[in-house]
């Protein structure tokens, strides 16, 4: 075990997917012409005044709620100042020492190990103008002969969660974040696209002895655009870090770039003067308060948060931790499998058969759980079949791709196909008698002691029913008849 | 029919009258007032732009189509400062960075008015960005006083006084930041009004200090001002600091100020007022008496305080609220630069007057880091202060009465060179803004042959309170003088209007508070 | 006291040119209201509450529903500078 800990904070941005922009009544789109949504607020013409957009409020307050977070009774907006073509007032409209809400608990598992991180505050702003570089290589800053800006994007709602340095390792950071996701996911107030940037992150790092309480100082990491890209940069941070500290060096507060492509960061070039952002109340605004009735109102509506969710799969549904994570993690499948299991059927085999042939049909299909021709009411009639002994495994599996295939019903299918499982004693018998009948050695051998050869009998009846018969029923018959 | 119309004299009720009755049409209207402008904007410059055409268009467009159906405020000539932004038609704020910009939407209580069919003239001359007690700050040139020519018209509205004074409107809208309507309306003897914070909507005004800043009418009576105010006053979606008021603002009748009771704060009166302008309030504050109302001195312990917060909350706001004046989406862009940064520097170096520049640098300083508590915190905490002082002096009394300005205009350059001497103007005005109070100037006399302007402030919303008494008091004041377009330098104009330049003047006519008093009966 | 270099960066905060005379002068200038505005430092207001907002309105709200936007034509009417249909700047990094 190594002789030095990391602590990880992440700093995640999400996207509210209002109809409308933070203090403006454009429409918030994605991939239309540049600078088709704008408006005199939102270009920041001279005498435009901010509104705020009360659902944003109400989702900011849900995530909130879902952290865990006190929301405040009085929450102001402060301006936050600084010169960038992308933000047009030269000042974001964010919050400052009076946000929204403070002091959550975000709970998340690596594995089997259950991992709470503390939430500093979640606060609302508004997102900034989309920036081209042109001229130069690959839209990079650095090179390019001008920028162009669009404006389409700007003031979008924006929730900033500030999360504090408890993540122990990269691993647990990208978890983190995967079950952040899929909180805020859940909770109906942002789609979190990646691709479409609508949830983002920065990362800040830093090393201490093993069991030490005082922080080391740390580093900033950005430009991780995927799970994958923030495990990887902090696990080449890591390694950075402690060979700095361990060569009696002093690790610098930068901020760091990462690259996708060579997997490494490089740190930002130092501005010529620090950041001083000059926060001070917004006056064009007045102050939220969120008045407890209302707010009770908002949590009383919010789904059960996933961690949650797995906690009660695990004892409701006597799944492992698991299988109790894949079905409850997120809120659609966790949706579709309770659905399953209100229709009576067996917790187990329908956890089997969301995680296996459901979950494949979904990824094969390019679907979300609930979606799509097979719902819970025809998978669970499939799965009847399957436990009253009507269809074998094997069948149930060919069944299943028919009802895809043909968009039709289980029962319809088993019949028109002639699927069923044969149960009838009688039938196998028949069969049974032919099997031992043309294998005279091997029942010789039984009788002798090869206790064994029971099963090579079964395989046998099964393969001249080709899979119908059930195979529990053609075990019995075969040893009464052997013993007979 | 227009003949005996003079300019210099008509109010918008009169006006109004006119109008209804078929006594003259807003073309001839209109025209009465471009050919005042045409006969001595060239020596007053109010305007930054005149509309002629769209005005004359538009007049004769409301004679056409309108007939008796006329709107409330249709046809009356009226200019707009230039930092109301108005669609289709160039708004600059008094500056080069915005001098060629095309406002894309129209500010809210613009748009009340036009669509109340008033017939825009022109827009008004103003302190850049509305920084400034005399107009000297326009990127356009300043205006002068027409009661003086070598003098200042106050400011920052400096434009939309001296227009109605000058008889080139026949009202204006103004805004108010720390006095910049009710100090010019003093220095051109006629009314102006700041509204209570967030009676009027500030949705495309351009902002100076947002905590701070109000729209407001410039008239020529005080009864004028309560017909346009309550045209523009009233709650806007567009701006979330603009509230319904109590109740709506009511046109003065009042005679009588029985049972009133006025408080003069001896912090006011105290503070260099020139002995010009003390008599002429002094005087007024026995009219008051006259009338029935009491007066008493009261206190208001932390005026001497509240022109530093002033000068750090103004100025704080308005380095944020200048800040979008980028080049990016609009407005001048600089030619000299090679990169971003050199971009925005050049822009903002070469597109701001000194005034404007010093304003967002001592902004900035204040809101820096480390200054914050000691500046900007700390004034804050001085505005609460200065608003309980408020709160207290209301407990006693209905109304503040003072000077509006300690001097009457002083000359165009004389105050130039320092800053603080400039600042010192607004010593009576700035109090009210940071409590966020309704407050209402009214001519009350002439010092020398300058006029002098009387302030009345009310508690928050108590502006029809505010509005009777100082339309009783008007009356009772009878101010019937108009200005002369004298230049005290010597280099005297000549006749410009209808009196003679020099002296103070005597009403020619049936003064116009007569007319009115005729018409009332 | 504010110094010639205090000025600078407030006036590279501030992304204002300012030439090497003007600096002097507005030193000088910001150095006489500095000492005007500093008499607020002689209250004691550690118990004083500050003022924001002289209103006392809260939670002004606006509907999620979204208002006609303006045309990209009009967006773009007053831009200095334009490409691709959008704001054009000059180069983010010299």
């Amino acid at each position: 075990m190594s002789a030095w800990e990391p602590v990880i904070g992440l700093e995640v941005h999400v996207e509210l997917d209002t109809q409308t922009k933070m203090f403006c009544g454009c429409a918030v789109t994605k991939g239309d012409p540049p600078n088709t949504h704008t408006c005199p607020v939102c270009l920041a013409h001279p005498g435009a005044l901010p509104v705020v957009n009360e659902r944003a409020v109400e989702y900011a307050v849900r995530i909130a709620l879902a952290l865990g977070c006190t929301v405040r009774p009085r929450s102001v907006f402060h301006r936050k100042n600084y010169f960038y073509p992308d933000l047009p007032k030269a000042y974001q409209i964010s919050q400052y020492d009076e946000p929204l809400a403070v002091a959550g608990l975000f709970e998340y598992w690596v594995g089997e190990q259950k991992l709470s991180c503390r939430i500093n505050r979640v606060h609302m702003e508004e997102d900034a103008a989309k920036l081209i570089h042109a001229g130069g290589d690959a839209g990079r800053i650095a090179g390019s002969e001008y920028s162009m800006v669009d404006f389409n994007r700007g003031g979008t709602p924006l929730i900033e969660i500030v999360g504090e340095p408890d993540i122990p390792s990269p691993e647990a950071a990208r978890e983190f974040l995967q079950q952040l996701r899929n909180l805020v996911i859940g909770l109906g107030v942002s789609a979190c696209n990646m691709e479409e940037g609508q949830i983002r992150w920065d990362a800040n790092i830093s090393v201490r002895p093993a069991g030490a309480e005082r922080l080391g100082t740390r580093t900033e990491l950005k430009n991780m655009n995927s799970f994958r890209f923030l495990q990887q940069a902090l696990e080449s941070e890591l390694p950075r870090q402690i060979a700095v500290l361990e060569a009696g060096g002093a690790i610098g507060q930068v901020t760091l770039h990462f690259d996708p492509e060579s997997g490494t960061t490089t740190p930002l070039r130092s501005k010529e003067e620090a950041h001083d952002y000059r926060y001070f109340p917004e006056p064009d605004l007045v102050p939220l308060t969120a008045g407890e009735a209302w707010v009770d109102e908002v949590r009383r509506a919010l789904p059960e948060p996933p961690a949650a969710r797995v906690e009660r799969f695990m004892a409701q549904y006597g799944l492992s931790r698991y299988d109790a994570v894949v079905l409850g993690g997120g809120s659609a499948m966790a949706r579709f499998y309770e659905e399953l299991a209100a229709e009576g059927i067996d917790a187990k085999l329908a956890a089997n058969w969301a995680m296996g042939e459901y979950s494949a049909h979904l990824n094969a299909a390019g679907l979300e759980p609930g979606h799509g021709h097979v719902t819970a009411q025809r998978l669970a009639a499939l799965l009847r079949l399957v436990a009253g002994g009507e269809l074998s495994g094997t069948g149930a599996k060919q069944v299943f791709a028919l009802m895809v295939e043909e968009r039709g019903e289980a029962l319809d299918i088993v019949s028109r196909h002639d699927l069923g499982q044969v149960s009838d004693s009688a039938e196998l018998e028949t069969v049974v008698a032919a099997v031992l009948a043309e294998h005279p050695a091997q029942v010789e051998q039984f009788r002798a002691g090869k206790d064994q050869l029971a099963g090579f009998f079964v395989g046998q009846v099964m393969k001249a029913t080709q899979g119908k018969a059930n195979p529990q029923l053609v075990g019995e018959l075969v040893r009464a008849a052997l013993s007979g | 029919m227009t003949a005996g119309l003079d300019p210099l004299r008509l109010t918008a009720r009169e006006a109004r009258r006119l109008l209804t009755d078929g006594e003259i049409a807003a073309s001839e209207l209109t025209k009465i007032y471009l050919d005042q402008i045409a006969r001595v904007e060239d020596r007053v410059h109010a305007f930054i732009l005149v509309t002629a055409d769209n005005a004359a268009k538009y007049a004769t467009e409301i004679d056409r189509e309108m007939g008796a159906t006329r709107g409330a405020l249709a046809g009356l000539p009226t200019a707009i400062k230039d930092n109301m932004v108005t669609e289709g038609v160039t708004t600059t704020c008094g500056s080069k960075i915005l001098g060629n910009y095309q406002p894309v939407y129209t500010a809210t209580a613009v748009r009340r008015i036009w669509g109340d069919h008033i017939v825009m003239l022109g827009k008004a001359n103003m302190d850049e960005f509305a920084m400034g007690s005399s107009t000297e700050n326009s990127a356009f040139g300043p205006t002068r006083n027409p009661w003086d020519l070598a003098t200042v018209p106050g400011g920052s509205s400096g434009g939309s006084a001296a227009a109605v004074a000058a008889g080139e409107a026949l009202w204006a809208l103004g805004s108010d930041t720390g006095g910049s309507i009710r100090q010019p309306a003093a220095l051109c003897g006629v009314v102006g009004m700041k509204p209570t914070y967030g009676a009027v909507s500030r949705y495309g005004l351009v902002a100076f200090a947002s905590s701070l800043d109000q729209i407001g009418p410039l008239t020529r009576t005080v009864y004028d001002c309560a017909l346009l105010l309550r045209r523009i006053a009233g709650h806007d979606p567009c701006d979330s600091t603009s509230v319904a008021l109590p109740s709506e603002i009511e046109l003065p009748t009042a005679e009588r100020l029985d049972g009133l009771r006025c408080g003069i704060p001896t912090e006011y009166v105290a503070a260099g007022i020139e002995p010009g302008v003390l008599s002429r309030f002094e005087q007024t504050v026995a009219l008051i008496e006259e009338l029935g109302a009491t007066c008493v001195e009261i206190s208001l312990p932390h005026t001497e305080y509240a022109l530093p917060a002033y000068y750090i909350i103004a100025p704080a706001e308005a380095s944020a609220n200048l800040a979008r004046f980028d080049g990016v989406r609009y407005g001048y862009r600089s030619v000299h630069a090679d990169d971003l940064t050199e971009m925005y520097e050049a822009t903002r170096g070469e597109g701001f007057g000194p005034e404007v520049k010093r304003r967002i640098m001592i902004g900035t300083y204040a809101l820096s880091s480390g200054y914050y508590q000691a500046y900007y915190g700390q004034a804050q905490k001085v505005r609460t202060l200065v608003r309980r002082d408020f709160d207290t002096a209301f407990a006693q009394v209905d109304l503040i009465v003072s000077p509006t300005s300690p001097t009457v205009a002083f000359c165009l350059g004389s105050r130039t060179a320092d800053p603080l001497a400039m600042y010192q103007s607004d010593i009576c005005t700035i109090p009210v803004n940071l409590a966020g109070l309704p407050a209402i100037s009214i001519p009350c006399g002439l010092s020398d042959h300058l006029p002098v302007g009387f302030q009345l402030v009310g508690p928050a919303f108590s502006e029809n309170r505010l509005l009777a008494a100082a339309h009783a008091l008007e009356g009772a004041i009878g101010f019937t003088a108009v200005p002369t377009f004298c230049d005290s330098r010597g280099a005297s104009h000549g006749a410009a209007g209808q009196a003679e330049p020099g002296a103070p003047t005597e009403p020619a006519g049936p003064d116009r508070r007569a007319a009115d008093e005729d018409q009332r009966r | 006291m504010i110094s010639q270099d205090d000025v600078r960066h407030v006036a590279r905060l501030a992304r204002l040119r300012l030439e090497a005379a003007d600096a002097e002068r507005m030193t000088a200038e910001l150095a006489r209201i500095l000492e005007h505005i500093d008499k607020i430092a002689e209250l004691d207001l550690a118990a004083v509450a500050p003022t924001a907002h002289v209103l006392a309105a809260v939670d002004v709200l606006r509907p999620d529903k979204p208002r006609p936007s303006l045309s990209r034509d009009e967006a773009l009417r007053n831009a200095p500078a334009v490409s691709d249909d959008c704001f054009r700047v000059p180069r983010m990094q010299s």
